[in-house]
């Protein structure tokens, strides 16, 4: 009982409160009251009728009450529905709602109270407060799924950085070039001693004692030598030292400042006419420096010259200050007419003129000489110490010669005048003649310019190339010269005995040498000879090749002093373009040495070769150079041919028109059904006449050859260079095939592999921590 | 000479080159000498490098005390690191250039190509190391004043030098069985002669002991050494024989027939003959098989010799041309117009570079044959009729019964030989000994062996051929010459060909497979259809049932390409769907959008 009776206390309480508050509480409270009130029902009829009679305002309702409860007793239990007890204007199907429809309750509603009762404490009012004011809305809770999946998420995440730590190690793992297999092993053997002392640490107490002292004092605890404060000192300067170096640098840099910004002051200046002067000054410097070098240092100074003939050469590479640019050759129209314009021209060729000019053969000629001067020395010809300049021979540009065309443009100009004579004797009439002009109009006078410059060229020319006429060389674009010479060779080959006449005509050439003028206008002439020479441009022609060569000596060349000057210079311009092309004849005619045998064989050839050179042979040997060349050409032409793609003919007779014997289709048709392929890529013998190389591909090979790229390389160049360098002990040492040949994983028999452990990984960290240390350390002890 | 004994021997002709031996030490001055040298200018753009460059060493040198490789007792080591190779030795033994690095993206083939650049460098410096293994140098001669080189007689030279080395020179006087051709053994420490009228002997030629002698009683046209000095091929009259060194015959082989000239590749095992019948056939010597054989359709070979760079052989023609082939093609490879009459005699050069040819024309050639160019042309005034060239360059060319030797025909013009001697009979074989200064002359009237300093390599490379073997040494060598044989198709006129990545196209590769099996492996079956009875065979029928099978073909085709389609569709689609599923957040209220 002692229960019911609390439970009334409680329900007083909750009936006042219910008053106070309002009409809506009223209600709730109410509710619950009845609930409970029905709950004490079930629990026993009895109880709820001796507490009647306290009740006051209910009796109606209670008795109703009583009656279902007696009802209740006899039978089946009746499920008891709630009952409405109170009226509403709207009601809901379930539960009774409030006035005020779909109004909500506030916060504010139900703190009201709270400040009118001073029993809650401060405290208590002030969180209240806050909830108050704060208005926003608690988010509904997330559905189950959605959890979950955040959960799954966010373990996921952890799971990631967990096992990303394992990242760098395991790519330096991949990377690494072997692996060995239990990893982390110490290696085997013994250790030396340095490590052992250096790695050793302190690990008793009392070590660990001493050692903190010796540091603490900074005393050398592996190296006895010196200790740090003495290393200190000894690095220290002493203050003054340190004050006469600042202040040295103090001057240096204000020095450097000075002269930086005065620079900077000239360099503005945009007067033409300063600048001159300056440059002019320079120059005259330079000048005096660069005698004074010469005397000197006459190292420094040959560098010097080095770098001006670099600068020349540069200058004769570009194009500027030649009359090809777009201003010149507006000056050149304005010329004719403007003073100034032709003056500005001139001028620029003088530039031009200066720049190209070249400084170090005077130089060395000159040196050449002191040289010839002194006793002792060998007398050797002026155009062998020529020859010996580097430049000449490794490279015709480079010499400072006259490229092949304008030479023999000059000189099918001069052979309007005099074609007979060596070139030089017409150059002076050339010149004589011009002089000799009275009337000269101002293109001429520009023209001039153009040929005195050619002429100072050929002037340079003349000298290197006179000997690389005597010279055999390969390149077929070497000096004019040198090319003419080898149709005299040729013309020699005809015959060996002529062949020896000429070979001992050059080693005359070389031998003399004051007559080095008249070899190079006997070249020349050849060389004038060799204009008349009919080439030989197919299969076809080659029969006429004995006979015309036969004629090249007799005839001479072309009309001499023939007026219609145009024509000449066509044709001569025709063989040259011809000439460039390298020629079977001339291949197989290099000029050759004779090679002098001291001892002459005393049993003749013929005799041992009576039973190897047949009859066939003999005759070969008869008519040598005869048909070899032709029969040749005729082989490579028809291997030419077979490697041509044919041309398909597609037309159908009678398709469209009339057919029949004696008509053909037309041509219009013929030609649009002829189908033609695209040309093959070049011969890979095209510009080696005396050579026919398969086209076949060698398909043996290409069955152990890789077929396509593989997968880390872009290119084949990559790939092929990498597998490219030999790896087998045939080509290497020993070492070097260990190292190369190393597997990428080794394991120790008998070894346990276990999984690599977390401290991997933390060792791993610390190694790269200490390294950082280290690094940092030594840059410290650097500064 | 190259043997260390001749070191001895103060001779104004013979000698060595008097060369010390590079040290490591010396460069640095070197390098102090030239800056020394440079303008005042440079020398104080030196000093101000060499500033840095001692700063940067010093760095090091503390980075390394870092380490803690330092000794206790706190010296230094003075000549820290690898001793310094000279850099034109380390550039003796390039191999290849290095590779440009890719970018950081391409980190597997950055590592790949940094790795084999590592190696090969390694490889480089090693060798150079190495390179000091190698102590012997090669002899020259060398004339006073005035006295020319080739007028000094072989007597004196055997005079002037060591007893062994004089020991070289000796003439055989075999005037019985006519002209005699000779074969070195690839070591050069045995000989083999065979005299054109059946006479054949070989033998240890140092210490003069005779293997064997027999007389065939048959004309002889050439004879070869096999791999080693136990076999050699003697091409007779008719056939190709191949005996042992007691004299043994141990093959006849028919299918070679009239040969006039053999060429053994050593490392390939195949032995190259040239015959009258104008065939160019190989013999692998491993199996006794034919590996090919080629009719040049050139008529008589009788002019022949092989690179010994990249095997091919070199055959010389009563055309003037001479050609190049390999076994793994029926045509010439080359073909090259070298003279005007008929070739004589052709001989290429260790290395490759160089062919020397001599022809009816009485002109000696030289060529470049990688450019396939002419470098040099003489006139010799009676002609070639044997060229044979020596391990270091020396070019031995006999005319009538005067041999001569010449010394850089390529580089320089020759105007007189280097040495010349007169030997009884025309001269009908030439051959240089490998690593002896010795030249051995088969003539009219025997055979001749020549002192001819320089000619010899002086290093020999005692796994490859070394001429004081023994027995045990040569087994060994022959079952690894065995093992590392390479194969005949692998003959090629560029061997560095086999390295590269092979570019043909697809339909290129398709066809030479389809010739190597015989079939298209590629191809689709064609359809046959069956014969049936009762009349259902019948024309109509039969092209019936193909056009059946066939639209059936080209339905499946159809239907696999329209599958084909789909299921790209549908993976397109897939992916955008999640594409789009991953940009765009999820709300709850997108269930209302519709």
């Amino acid at each position: 009982m002692a229960k019911v009776s609390k439970k009334k206390v409680s329900k007083k309480s909750l009936k006042k409160s219910s008053e106070v508050t309002g009409n809506n509480e009223a209600v709730a409270t109410n509710m619950i009251y009845d609930d409970d009130e029905k709950e004490d029902d079930l629990d026993g009829a009895d109880v709820d009728v001796s507490g009647e009679e306290d009740e006051d305002g209910e009796d109606e309702r209670k008795r109703q009450k009583l009656l279902e409860a007696i009802s209740g007793l006899g039978g089946k239990r009746k499920k008891t529905l709630g009952e409405r007890s109170e009226a509403a204007v709207q009601m809901c199907e379930f539960t009774v709602t409030s006035k005020g429809d779909g109004e909500k309750i506030d916060l504010s509603d139900l703190i009201e109270t709270i400040e009118k009762t001073p029993s809650v404490p401060a405290k208590a009012k002030k969180q209240l407060k806050t909830l108050q004011r704060n208005t926003k809305t608690v988010e509904c809770p997330l559905s189950k799924q959605e959890n979950e999946r955040i959960q799954r998420d966010v373990s996921f995440q952890k799971a990631a950085t967990e096992v990303s730590r394992w990242k760098s190690i395991i790519t330096q793992n991949r990377k690494a070039e072997q692996l060995v297999f239990p990893l982390n092993q110490e290696p085997s053997g013994p250790k030396p001693i340095d490590r052992v002392v250096t790695g050793w640490k302190a690990q008793t107490p009392l070590e660990q004692e001493i050692f903190a002292l010796l540091s603490a004092n900074k005393q050398p605890i592996n190296d006895p030598i010196l200790t740090p404060f003495e290393e200190a000192s000894v690095r220290a300067m002493s203050l003054e030292e340190a004050k006469i170096r600042r202040a040295e640098l103090q001057k240096a840099r204000a020095l450097q400042s000075y002269y930086e910004s005065k620079a900077r002051r000239e360099k503005k200046i945009k007067s033409k006419k300063y600048h001159k002067v300056q440059n002019k000054v320079k120059r005259k410097e330079f000048l005096k420096e660069f005698d004074e070098m010469v005397k000197m240092n006459p190292a420094a100074a040959l560098e010097e010259l080095n770098k001006m003939e670099l600068a020349r050469m540069q200058e004769r590479m570009s194009l500027k200050h030649q009359n090809s640019g777009k201003w010149a050759k507006s000056k050149a129209i304005m010329a004719k007419y403007d003073l100034e314009a032709r003056t500005a021209i001139q001028q620029q060729l003088k530039v031009n003129k200066d720049l190209t000019q070249n400084l170090v053969s005077s130089l060395k000629e000159e040196e050449e000489e002191e040289e010839e001067e002194e006793p002792g020395t060998e007398v050797l010809p002026d155009f062998v110490n020529d020859a010996k300049q580097p430049l000449d021979s490794s490279n015709p540009w480079m010499s400072g010669k006259l490229s092949e065309d304008p030479t023999e443009k000059e000189m099918s100009e001069t052979r309007g005048v005099t074609v007979e004579e060596p070139i030089t004797v017409a150059h002076t009439a050339e010149e004589e003649e011009e002089e000799g002009d009275t009337e000269k109009t101002e293109e001429e006078a520009l023209l001039r310019e153009f040929d005195s410059r050619r002429k100072l060229r050929w002037a340079q020319e003349a000298d290197p190339a006179a000997v690389m006429s005597v010279d055999d060389d390969n390149d077929e674009d070497d000096g004019v010269i040198v090319a003419d010479s080898k149709p005299s060779a040729e013309e020699a080959d005809a015959s060996d005995g002529e062949e020896e006449g000429l070979s001992e005509f050059t080693s005359l050439f070389r031998g003399i040498v004051d007559g080095c003028r008249e070899g190079k206008a006997g070249s020349d002439t050849s060389a004038q000879l060799n204009e008349g020479l009919v080439r030989i441009k197919g299969v076809g022609d080659m029969e006429l090749l004995p006979l015309t060569n036969e004629k090249a000596p007799v005839e001479p060349q072309h009309p001499p002093a023939s007026e219609n000057l145009p024509s000449a210079t066509k044709k001569a311009e025709k063989n040259r373009k011809r000439k460039k092309g390298i020629e079977l004849k001339d291949v197989l005619t290099k000029c050759t040495k004779v090679i002098k045998v001291p001892v002459t064989p005393t049993v003749e050839d013929s005799e041992d070769a009576e039973d190897k050179v047949d009859q066939m042979g003999l005759i070969k040997e008869a008519f040598a150079g005869d048909d070899v060349v032709s029969d040749f050409l005729k082989d490579k032409k028809k291997q030419e041919n077979a490697g041509k793609p044919k041309v398909v003919d597609m037309t159908l007779p009678g398709w469209g028109e009339w057919g029949g014997i004696g008509l053909n289709p037309s041509r219009r048709k013929r030609r649009r059904f002829r189908i033609k392929t695209t040309p093959p890529a070049p011969r890979k013998d095209v510009h080696l006449p005396s050579v026919i190389i398969s086209e076949k591909r060698n398909s043996s090979i290409s069955f152990h050859q890789v077929n396509s790229l593989p997968f880390p390389f872009d290119t084949h160049a990559q790939f092929e260079s990498t597998i490219c360098s030999p790896v087998g002990r045939t080509w290497n040492t020993e070492q070097t095939v260990k190292k190369i040949t190393k597997p990428k994983v080794t394991t120790q028999l008998g070894a346990i592999i276990e999984p690599m452990a977390q401290e991997e990984l933390l060792k791993n960290k610390k190694q790269m921590t200490v390294r950082n240390n280290s690094t940092v350390d030594s840059l410290k002890r650097k500064h | 000479m190259a043997t260390p004994g001749e070191a001895s021997v103060n001779d104004s002709h013979v000698g060595k080159n008097k060369q010390t031996p590079g040290r490591y030490w010396q460069e640095p001055q070197q390098v102090g000498k030239n800056q020394n040298k440079d303008g005042e200018q440079a020398l104080k753009d030196l000093q101000h490098k060499e500033q840095t460059t001692h700063t940067t060493k010093k760095r090091k040198q503390e980075e390394d005390r870092g380490d803690g490789k330092k000794f206790i007792s706190g010296k230094s080591d003075p000549f820290p690191g690898p001793a310094p190779v000279p850099a034109d030795r380390v550039q003796k033994f390039k191999r290849k250039d290095k590779t440009k690095k890719p970018g950081r993206q391409q980190y597997k083939l950055r590592d790949v190509i940094t790795r084999s650049n590592n190696s090969s460098e390694i490889a480089q410096n090693q060798a150079a190391q190495f390179d000091l293994l190698l102590p012997e140098e090669a002899g020259f001669l060398e004339g006073d004043e005035d006295e020319d080189t080739c007028m000094i007689s072989q007597e004196d030279i055997a005079e002037a030098v060591d007893i062994t080395s004089g020991a070289k020179y000796f003439n055989l006087k075999l005037s019985q069985f006519g002209p005699y051709r000779l074969d070195y053994s690839k070591t050069g420490r045995h000989l083999l002669l065979g005299g054109r009228r059946g006479h054949i002997a070989c033998l240890d030629w140092q210490s003069k002991q005779l293997m064997c002698e027999i007389n065939v009683m048959e004309s002889i046209n050439d004879v070869k050494w096999l791999h080693s000095e136990s076999m050699y091929a003697v091409a007779q009259k008719k056939w190709l024989y191949i005996y042992d060194s007691s004299g043994i015959e141990l093959h006849c082989i028919r299918k070679f027939n009239d040969v006039l000239r053999m060429q053994f590749l050593p490392y390939h095992f195949l032995l190259a003959t040239a015959s009258a019948t104008s065939f160019l056939q190989y013999l692998d010597v491993t199996v006794g098989k034919e590996v090919a054989a080629i009719c040049t359709k050139t008529g008589r070979l009788d002019v022949m010799c092989q690179n010994p760079q990249n095997a091919i052989i070199h055959l010389g023609h009563p055309n003037g041309t001479v050609t190049l082939w390999s076994p793994n093609q029926k045509e010439a490879l080359i073909k090259m117009l070298c003279h005007q009459g008929g070739v004589r005699s052709v001989t290429v050069d260790k290395t490759g570079t160089y062919m020397v040819t001599s022809g009816m024309d009485k002109k000696l050639k030289v060529y470049d044959i990688r450019a396939f160019k002419p470098l040099k042309s003489y006139f010799l005034p009676a002609g070639a009729s044997c060229l044979s060239l020596s391990q270091r360059g020396l070019l031995s060319a006999a005319t009538g019964d005067v041999v001569q030797v010449y010394k850089d025909v390529w580089s320089t013009p020759v105007t007189k030989p280097y040495m010349a001697h007169r030997v009884r009979g025309t001269a009908w074989g030439l051959h240089f000994c490998p690593f002896e200064d010795v030249l051995g002359v088969g003539h009219g009237d025997g055979f001749t062996s020549m002192l001819i300093p320089g000619a010899g390599e002086p290093n020999f490379d005692g796994l490859d051929s070394n001429p004081y073997r023994s027995a045990k040494q040569r087994q060994e060598w022959e079952v690894k010459a065995l093992l590392e044989k390479i194969q005949p198709e692998l003959i090629n006129l560029d061997p560095a060909e086999l390295g590269r990545v092979d570019r043909a196209t697809f339909e290129q590769r398709h066809q030479d497979r389809v010739q190597a099996l015989g079939y298209d492996p590629l191809a689709k079956e064609k359809f046959v259809p069956k014969y049936k009875k009762k009349g259902r065979s019948s024309a109509g029928a039969v092209e019936r049932r193909k056009k059946q099978v066939a639209h059936e073909d080209q339905r499946d085709e159809i239907r696999k390409t329209v599958e084909d389609k789909i299921k790209m569709e549908k993976e397109r689609k897939d992916t955008e769907k999640q594409k789009v599923a991953l940009h765009s957040q999820k709300s709850a209220l997108d269930r209302f959008n519709k």
